[in-house]
């Protein structure tokens, strides 16, 4: 046995940074999240609801689409931190892509833009496209 | 930071950690040598066992020391099947035991016994009509924690071992909440075995103990060597229960005035919660519950939310649910008592302690308040803040 501190070991006095198992970026789309609210009727054009069955999450979120392109999108979302964030950062990528660019966005896009979340939260990711997707759907039955 | 998560673990208190330090510096002999340097450590630990059993008001012998109330709750479990399994073959509990207890209940099942699972009333309280009913000729034990780990709800103890001692059927009981909490002796409570926890009343991790009483038949679950009565074989843990045992004492000294300082400070809780902010529920709140737990459930957000909310203005408290270990299944506590899945999930449980003060409430309902309010806001079924009609749901 030496006398020096196993290097190895976690100094108690720190706390794990910044907080459980969420990185930096996910913890700041989860206490600011972008995009929050809903649209007014007269102003959507697509609105989609999702419900994750398996842990009781739920989004719903609305588009208004300007020349093909998502010009305003809003979202409210029950859930975890990681539902929340996802949500906020799906909206985020998907704010001013073209209708084609915002259906190609996958929950590893959205995951990888947030740098990584924890592997149990990954189905979280889903359930942000699942609504966008609902949302282009209703756009496009809307559609005159 | 402010802690009010002691349902969880507690902080050692320092007499517990100065009682300790030799027996980890020093004092690191075997109880089990033949020489002089061990019996001071078999010494150290019948000290240890003897002030434990003064205080909860039993034999020393009727203590067996282990290493967890998981470790506890699996002796008493497997430990009376096994002996008892000839005589039958039914085990009784009830759906909001610890996960120690209903998982090794359910691994009993997969070994041919069969288990009845006592539902509980909208407060939390497990119905002994149901409970009475459900006991046959073949039931060989029966296992009902005496204060819910989530709620603190209470159980009727007392009522259970009037019909379990009248039946000749041996009682387990999960007390690890309230020991310490609520000035009472442990054979008071009726049961033939009672799981005790260090770490949940200011002592060390790692140690823990069953009451046993005299004549109990319980067959051991680890072999080796005769320690513990032959019933718990493996060296004893001397600094561990050495410092267990100097938490009991300072648990015991003032449970009283203790328990009536936490009561008032949750009971000041509940009441700040309920006035500053709408669409709360207090779980268990009609019930005898121990007095440094509250479970508050938040209509249309989700507690783990809520947790990390709170986490990040340096609050640490738990959600009631499950969820939050990845496990998606919302608290099988909260639904045993009737909630929805979804206001269960919105559900957080406080529990205070030792060093919780009245400025901790305080600064906790505050942040509670905005946290609750903010999460609203996002909440997509939110009937808080859209003015819809409260169990409607908006959309």
């Amino acid at each position: 046995m030496g006398d020096t501190a196993d290097s190895s070991v976690p100094d108690p006095g720190a706390l794990p940074g910044p907080v459980l198992f969420y990185n930096e970026v996910v913890i700041d789309h989860f206490m600011n999240p972008r995009n929050v609210g809903q649209l007014a009727d007269a102003d959507t054009d697509g609105f989609g609801l999702v419900g994750d069955p398996s842990c009781g999450d739920q989004m719903k979120l609305w588009i208004a689409v300007q020349d093909g392109r998502i010009a305003s999108i809003a979202f409210k979302s029950f859930g975890c931190p990681g539902a929340i964030a996802t949500s906020s950062m799906l909206t985020a990528l998907a704010q001013g892509k073209t209708i084609e660019d915002a259906r190609q966005i996958t929950d590893d896009d959205v995951i990888e833009a947030l740098g990584g979340i924890p592997e149990k939260k990954r189905h979280c990711s889903l359930l942000g496209v699942c609504a966008l997707q609902a949302a282009i759907e209703d756009w496009e039955r809307r559609r005159p | 930071m402010i802690y009010l998560d002691h349902n969880a673990t507690t902080p050692l208190h320092p007499r517990a950690l100065e009682a300790m330090l030799p027996f980890l510096r020093e004092r690191w002999g075997n109880p089990s040598s033949p020489y002089r340097f061990g019996s001071q450590a078999r010494q150290a630990v019948e000290h240890a066992r003897a002030h434990i059993a003064d205080r909860m008001g039993c034999a020393p012998e009727e203590l067996v020391f282990c290493s967890s109330g998981t470790e506890s709750d699996n002796l008493a479990l497997r430990g009376v099947a096994g002996a008892l399994r000839s005589r039958g073959d039914h085990i009784v509990t009830s759906a909001i035991e610890h996960h120690a207890v209903l998982t090794t209940c359910e691994a009993l099942e997969r070994e041919g016994f069969r288990v009845t699972r006592v539902p509980v009333t909208a407060d939390g309280v497990v119905d002994l009509d149901l409970l009475a009913a459900s006991l046959c000729d073949e039931t060989i034990l029966v296992s009902v924690m005496h204060a819910n780990n989530e709620t603190g709800v209470i159980q009727p103890l007392e009522h259970i071992a009037a019909v379990t001692r009248k039946r000749g059927i041996v009682l387990h009981t999960d007390a690890v909440q309230s020991a310490g909490k609520l000035p009472r002796r442990v054979a008071e409570l009726g049961a033939d075995l009672v799981t005790l926890s260090g770490h949940k009343l200011h002592g060390p991790k790692g140690a823990a103990a069953l009451y046993v009483r005299q004549g109990t038949p319980l067959t051991p679950i680890t072999t080796g060597g005769a320690q513990e009565h032959g019933v718990r074989a493996g060296t004893e843990n001397v600094a561990g229960v050495v410092g267990f045992a100097v938490a009991v004492a300072l648990a015991f000294e003032d449970a009283d005035a203790e328990g009536a300082r936490l009561g008032a400070l949750r009971d000041r809780l509940e009441c700040e919660v309920a006035s500053a902010v709408p669409g709360v529920r207090i779980n268990g709140r009609a019930a005898a519950r121990i007095p440094n737990t509250s479970s508050l459930s938040f209509q249309d957000i989700d507690g783990e939310s809520i947790v990390l909310g709170l986490d990040l203005q340096g609050i640490c408290v738990s959600t009631g649910s499950a969820c939050s270990t990845g496990d998606p299944e919302p608290s099988h506590v909260l639904r045993a008592m009737g909630l929805t899945p979804r206001d269960a999930q919105g559900t957080i449980r406080l529990s205070l302690g030792r060093e919780t003060g009245e400025g901790d409430i305080d600064a906790t309902v505050r942040a509670l308040t905005g946290t609750v309010a903010r999460l609203r806001q996002i909440s997509s079924v939110s009937r808080m803040t859209d003015g819809g009609p409260p169990g409607g749901q908006q959309g």
